[in-house]
């Protein structure tokens, strides 16, 4: 079986979309849920950040900014190396129910594999294996 | 996801679920390239043992062979491999859960846990 490469949550909230969107969207609201302290450019392609006082930072790209109904954003991928490019693309939609809110958030893209990534993990199984374990062995028993 | 994805992440979850590679891959982890000999001193475990497990983690791609001093083969941790199995615990390990909670208490007025 597969690991996941999405993740999707949906909640209902008792508050109506733009008091879930500015919860969302701005520092005070990512402030008060998600990050110890956060800062936000809301535009496509602005940036965000968001603090824990554990010391992680999480930095986000702005891809979606559709008021009040889809917050999209990209961001590293939590425990990879600070230099890989791989990232998430996370996506919040939020729908009217009677006075509150369907919240889904889904998170994509934890099974990608950039070219250079794929080929530094296969090249050292498909590249000459077979001459270097007979040296090895040779090496091994000679030891 | 191409197959091969899953299998280098499998190798790599298989290599961990045995102690004795566990204990092998941890010493290049934080010792750096060492050989078969090196490793015998500094784990509980015979050299032959260690040979045998080296030989399965140079075979799946975890580590590298590269030559060290007076002819031995010196071993090398491989991080490729290791950041395509990192990638998926990062899915088992993203706590959406936890912080949609922490956002409906927020505006439902409750009190936040912590």
């Amino acid at each position: 079986m597969g690991f996941p490469d999405r993740i999707e949550r949906t909640v209902q909230v008792a508050r109506p979309p733009a008091t879930v969107w500015a919860a969302l969207t701005t520092a005070e609201g990512l402030r008060a849920w998600f990050g110890d302290d956060a800062t936000i450019d809301l535009r496509p392609g602005g940036s965000a950040r968001m603090t824990w006082t554990s010391g992680h930072t999480a930095d986000m790209r702005i891809e979606r900014v559709e008021e009040p109904t889809v917050f999209g954003f990209t961001w590293h991928i939590y425990g990879l190396p600070d230099g890989d490019p791989r990232r998430t693309y996370v996506e919040f939609t939020l729908e009217p129910v009677g006075a509150g809110t369907r919240l889904t958030v889904v998170e994509t893209g934890f099974a990608q594999l950039p070219d250079d990534v794929y080929r530094k993990a296969f090249d050292g199984n498909t590249e000459g294996w077979a001459s270097e374990l007979g040296e090895l062995v040779a090496y091994l028993d000679a030891a | 996801m191409p197959p091969d994805i899953e299998a280098v992440a499998e190798q790599v979850f298989t290599a961990l679920a045995d102690p004795t590679r566990r204990a092998i891959l941890a010493a290049l982890a934080s010792g750096g390239p060492a050989t078969a000999t090196d490793l015998a001193d500094r784990l509980p475990v015979s050299r032959q043992a260690i040979a045998k497990h080296l030989t399965l983690l140079a075979q799946t791609g975890l580590v590298i062979t590269e030559p060290g001093e007076r002819r031995r083969v010196r071993y090398r941790l491989r991080s490729a491999p290791m950041q395509v199995a990192q990638q998926f615990l990062a899915a088992l390990a993203r706590d959406w859960d936890s912080s949609l909670d922490a956002l409906k208490d927020h505006l439902e007025g409750r009190k936040t846990p912590q």
